[in-house]
């Protein structure tokens, strides 16, 4: 989606700086008020940067000392999570790909047939009801998930399952797989509408049917999109923090199955940050540096499937 | 034959797809409001939030909301609108500047937010010394939501006509005057756009908010007061839903929060339809 802004921004700035550049050129005595403004301007533009920086500064100044402490490969492996003693947060990184990879596997196939739904079969007076609805559960916040997963989701587990705590990696996963729907759904419809016409029509002349067309010629050809969109929706999952921490029990052990309590690398830091000190705060910040890596490695992804996208 | 069944499969996919998706929102809906809306009275507005006493209100989270949200604007929108005029009416396009500024913006929309509490507790609370405070948890949110600002404002610029700045160059203008008297009013909606679409944000946020601005209860004085927000509020609440009142409570307050979501929605496509009509 931002590639798709950036191309014709591109083309705008060009034009817009030559016209200043022609402009600048015919005024000989040198513009004070231009350049301050100039200077604030980029000052500004600046923040944003400084800010990254700052933040990535902290993360990783904050965080060494525990992963110094604990060793990279017990950090990263170990599942043992006694502070002050023991910091492994294998049982974490699981717990949150886990979560994840189950809410994409849950959420992406009804967000799919969704887009679909809006883009190619629904009437227009009820594909206008339905996409506000969807901005409705982009707009919803995490808590309100969280509490409905805890008061609707969580009981209904330990009734199905007949468990004593619904508070499990199933519980995260239904929570997950609806907050990810609104995400996966405006990208996939987004692409699936910029497909070319002509796809369509050479598909209804070679005689197939408008269901055949849509599943093997309009998926396909959306099939960039759609992956950015699953990514970003991944994206969203991995650090999605209040509405995990009150569905999924957040026992730092490794989860058996589904059905056990499990702890994500979110809640982890969002759990203990408030009292944590020396190492032990240390540790959450390196909690913070594997969250990042994760969603840097996500995003990165999704700079090739945008750039595949362009071409 | 075969291929009018897999049809009929497949379109019966589709609708059971989309269908699944509404009926879960309604469910949603359905179930937080019918249980919170005969609790949200006058009264649960306006009384502060007590343990002890008979009435207990939201009162003092609403006020810390709606300090979280001015605050965060003030700090964040100047910065946002700024930096999106540098890059489309200032900055060379392609520099290398630019590319930097891009990428770092990208990089800040796709910062999970409880890094951004992480940060703010390290730098706001505990090294520039502003404590637990609704100023720390705005200058934390405004970090988070200068990207979307940025974007937002960015979009709204393109679309001004080129006609606009040649026209007012070519009386003479200056750019700064250009900006001012032309360019900016003419982006004005989707500015107010970028403004709503953070304000929903910044309502929604909970993590990094209770890292940066505690959980006190009390109406907060000033802005290096502590303060809880509603949507901290509702999570605190659902970690002691003992009695029936906490359950109200809790089931209110989720149904304030959902009613604050639909009339920004609402604000959103009100301005839009507005932005879309306005020819040029």
């Amino acid at each position: 989606m931002n590639q798709a802004i950036a191309a014709p921004a591109h083309e705008f700035e060009l034009k817009n700086s030559q016209l200043l550049d022609a402009l600048s050129q015919s005024a000989h005595r040198v513009d004070w008020a231009g350049r301050f403004f100039n200077f604030l301007f980029l000052l500004s533009a600046l923040i944003g940067v400084l800010s990254v920086v700052t933040i990535g500064y902290f993360l990783v100044q904050e965080g060494l000392p525990a992963i110094q402490f604990a060793g990279l490969g017990n950090f990263l492996l170990g599942t043992a999570w006694y502070p002050p003693a023991l910091y492994g947060i294998g049982a974490m990184i699981v717990a949150s790909v886990v979560s994840a990879l189950g809410a994409v596997i849950i959420g992406v196939p009804v967000a799919l047939l969704t887009a679909i739904f809006l883009a190619e079969v629904a009437p227009k007076w009820l594909a206008n009801v339905i996409r506000p609805a969807v901005e409705l559960l982009a707009g919803i916040p995490s808590v309100v998930y969280g509490f409905f997963g805890l008061v609707i989701i969580v009981p209904a587990i330990e009734s199905t399952f007949n468990i004593p705590a619904g508070s499990t990696v199933l519980a995260a996963i239904i929570v997950l797989a609806v907050m990810i729907l609104p995400t996966v759904i405006t990208i996939t419809e987004t692409s699936i509408r910029a497909i070319p016409k002509t796809y369509k029509e050479g598909s209804y002349a070679l005689g197939a049917s408008p269901m055949f067309t849509i599943f093997k010629v309009m998926l396909p050809a959306a099939r960039s999109g759609i992956l950015a969109g699953i990514v970003l929706g991944v994206a969203r999952a991995v650090g999605e923090t209040m509405a995990i921490i009150m569905v999924m029990g957040n026992s730092p052990a490794m989860p058996g199955s589904l059905l056990d309590s499990a702890r994500s690398l979110t809640a982890n830091i969002a759990l203990e940050m408030s009292y944590a000190t020396g190492i032990h705060a240390s540790s959450l910040y390196s909690t913070g540096i594997v969250l990042l890596i994760f969603v840097m490695l996500l995003n990165a992804t999704l700079l090739v499937l945008n750039r595949k996208r362009v071409k | 034959m075969r291929r009018r069944i897999e049809d009929l499969a497949a379109i019966s996919l589709i609708w059971g797809g989309a269908g699944m998706t509404i009926l879960f929102l309604v469910w949603m809906l359905w179930h937080i409001l019918s249980n919170g809306l005969s609790h949200v009275s006058w009264e649960f507005i306006s009384s502060a939030y007590t343990t002890v006493g008979e009435v207990s209100g939201i009162f003092s989270m609403i006020v810390s909301t709606l300090y979280m949200v001015v605050l965060s604007i003030s700090i964040a929108a100047p910065i946002g609108i700024m930096t999106a005029l540098y890059l489309t009416e200032y900055a060379k396009p392609g520099s290398k500047l630019v590319k930097v500024i891009r990428f770092c913006t990208e990089s800040l929309a796709g910062i999970p937010s409880i890094i951004y509490g992480l940060f703010g507790m390290t730098f706001f609370v505990v090294t520039l010394g502003l404590g637990f405070s609704i100023l720390s948890g705005a200058l934390t949110l405004a970090i988070l939501i200068l990207p979307v600002i940025i974007r937002t404002t960015e979009e709204a610029l393109i679309a001004v006509p080129q006609a606009y700045r040649e026209a007012s160059y070519g009386l003479g203008s200056s750019r700064i005057y250009t900006i001012w008297r032309v360019i900016l009013p003419s982006a004005m909606p989707g500015i107010v756009t970028a403004v709503i679409l953070s304000t929903g944000r910044i309502i929604g946020e909970s993590a990094p908010v209770f890292l940066t601005a505690g959980m006190v209860t009390r109406i907060p004085e000033s802005v290096l007061d502590s303060g809880r927000t509603l949507t901290v509020h509702l999570y605190k609440l659902t970690q002691e839903l003992f009695t029936v009142n906490e359950w109200n409570q809790a089931y209110a307050t989720a149904t304030v929060l959902i009613f604050l979501v639909l009339a920004i929605n609402l604000l959103t496509k009100l301005i839009a339809s507005r932005f879309n009509k306005a020819s040029y």
